[in-house]
């Protein structure tokens, strides 16, 4: 496909005589801030930019951040943490235009320490994450764009960014690009091969007012407690899904949609939004909700295959910019991938400092550390899922089977009598066009993929 | 003071036609009126109108979330960049070479989220 992202060089300054900053960290996300911080609790200098008035002003999300993965950079981190609600309800639901079969649990466990999941609104989270970082000594720098890098002539290593201040330019011996989906600076350093729009998704989000205890009844929560619904089959045909979660005196209901599928299908992401909500399980949950914030931002769903080189003579690259998001089926996360990555990159550049090499070969550990923790094994293993996921099958002719499936179990239909579960599993296969070679090869590759 | 008006109720058995909304339509100006939006004196993207006069598709007018592309009568696009998500929809699903040139906002600039 056409680039249409600004053909940038990088801009080829001599060898600076001495360094502004041992590492510069672009972008104040959840990425940027683990590395920042693990960097300067190490002594390290270091500058955290960030091109928004404040960190999280620019990013938003699905709604559930898991950070488990804070537990040993801020110990105790839900005592301080901005968090809206503790997930303590989660639901999976299969969805037709009337139809919805949900897995729906709930554990009174989540909602205590240490907690699994949390909805917060990130404008309060990145900036309540970046400010441990300032707190360790960073340098967070706001309402600064990185117009893209500088490399030393000498050496032909990434030697810092230039910003849009005056006199702008900065330099440091690495920098770290946690520049967000679109990354401009890890295509500058030639760290994409290719861009696809098949790589990404849009997600598309109504934050809705309703009064905190109409929210409690509604999803039948107390106190702190949270839902979060993930829902497929609810996007009109575009692969893709949706969820509805809760904040405090909020409820979120988005659409998550194949990019290139949303440009075919000539529909217009607030139409699917608004589709959802009027679906009959979703609309009792959302009457007379008050749209408060209207939101959209592309996700890498792509996974591990559609990630760009990690690392470059340096630089590296972390969180969102570097594909961390896992979209796969029941695991869908993006915050942790992001602090995970993060932290590896901080912990690789500041060893990278110590040994006095911060070019590719000095900062190879990076890809190893990633491949030893959560983010690449996990990553790795689901590599599949991405495909499978999005497919007609999985999207639309499986929840369908589904649902017709247990209508007709659930359905009584005297004076006729009862029909067999298998035989209405075979005729709901033929009914939504499904080959049993299809069958077998899905649930194989869903067995390989996810077992 | 007396009132002789009989009190309208909707009984609670009233069924709601299929498809109708419950909640208030909400205009694509008031939805958008809902973000914080800081504009940059400068445009952050540039459309060649040359190149959108020759794509049938014109993917960007439905794909962008914020809706700031328009067909013109002459084939060509008119769009704003002032309610920009930066999210970069525009330039991924574009088909014209080089029709769509795509950077972020100056520093402290564009879209402010408070709720995302």
């Amino acid at each position: 496909m056409p680039e249409h992202a600004p053909d940038r060089r990088p801009t080829r300054v001599p060898s600076p005589g001495s360094y502004d900053f041992d590492a510069i960290v672009v972008g104040a996300g959840p990425a940027g801030s683990a590395a920042a911080l693990v960097l300067a609790r190490a002594g390290r200098r270091v500058c955290l930019l960030e091109r928004g008035p404040f960190p999280g002003s620019k990013n938003m999300y699905g709604g559930v951040v898991y950070a488990r993965v804070l537990d040993h950079l801020v110990p105790q981190w839900w005592e301080e943490a901005p968090v809206q609600r503790w997930v303590t309800r989660r639901a999976t639901v299969l969805m037709t235009d009337h139809q919805a079969l949900t897995v729906d649990y709930r554990t009174s466990a989540w909602g205590e320490a240490p907690y699994n999941g949390a909805t917060a609104y990130r404008p309060d989270f990145d900036a309540w994450l970046a400010s441990k970082a300032e707190a360790a000594g960073a340098v967070l720098v706001t309402s600064t764009t990185a117009l893209g890098l500088l490399v030393d002539d000498a050496t032909g290593q990434v030697c810092g960014v230039r910003t849009d201040r005056p006199d702008g330019d900065l330099t440091a011996r690495a920098v770290v690009a946690c520049d967000g989906v679109n990354s401009f600076l890890a295509k500058e350093a030639g760290l994409y091969p290719h861009t696809e729009p098949d790589h990404f998704t849009l997600g598309a989000k109504e934050v809705l007012a309703l009064p905190r205890e109409e929210i409690e009844k509604r999803f039948v929560l107390s106190g702190r407690e949270g839902a979060d619904f993930e829902i497929v089959g609810c996007t009109q045909g575009i692969p893709g899904g949706g969820f509805v979660y809760t904040n405090l005196d909020t409820v979120a209901v988005g659409v998550v949609v194949s990019l290139p599928g949303l440009a075919a299908s000539g529909k217009r992401p607030e139409e699917l939004i608004a589709g959802l909500k009027a679906h009959p399980m979703i609309a009792p949950l959302v009457e007379g909700a008050e749209l408060k914030e209207y939101s959209a931002h592309l996700i890498p769903e792509g996974g591990y295959d559609t990630m760009p080189e990690l690392v470059g003579d340096g630089i590296l690259v972390a969180g969102d910019a570097a594909c961390m998001c896992l979209a796969a089926g029941i695991w869908l996360e993006g915050v942790n991938f992001a602090i995970g990555s993060g932290e590896a990159a901080g912990l690789t550049v500041d060893a990278a400092l110590k040994a006095g090499d911060t070019s590719a070969a000095g900062l190879a550990g990076y890809r190893q550390r990633l491949e030893s923790t959560f983010v690449l094994k996990n990553h790795r293993k689901l590599r599949a899922a991405p495909h499978l996921v999005l497919s007609d099958r999985v999207q639309t002719r499986y929840p369908a089977l589904a649902c017709d499936l247990v209508e007709q179990l659930f359905t009584v239909t005297d004076p006729l009598p009862k029909k067999g579960a298998l035989k209405a599993f075979l005729q709901g296969r033929k009914r939504a066009g499904l080959k049993f070679s299809e069958l077998a090869r899905d649930a194989w590759a869903g067995l390989k993929t996810f077992g | 003071m007396a009132s002789t008006t009989v009190p309208v109720t909707t009984p609670h058995t009233a069924v709601r036609p299929a498809g109708a909304p419950r909640w208030a339509p909400v205009s694509f100006e008031d939805r958008m009126a809902t973000v914080d939006f800081r504009v940059a004196p400068q445009a952050h993207i540039t459309v060649d109108n040359d190149v959108c006069k020759g794509c049938p598709a014109k993917q960007c007018v439905t794909a962008c979330p914020a809706n700031l592309f328009v067909p013109t009568s002459d084939g060509g696009i008119l769009f704003n960049y002032e309610q920009c998500f930066e999210c970069g929809t525009c330039y991924l699903v574009c088909n014209g070479e080089g029709a769509i040139t795509w950077s972020y906002p100056e520093g402290g600039h564009g879209v402010v989220f408070r709720r995302s």
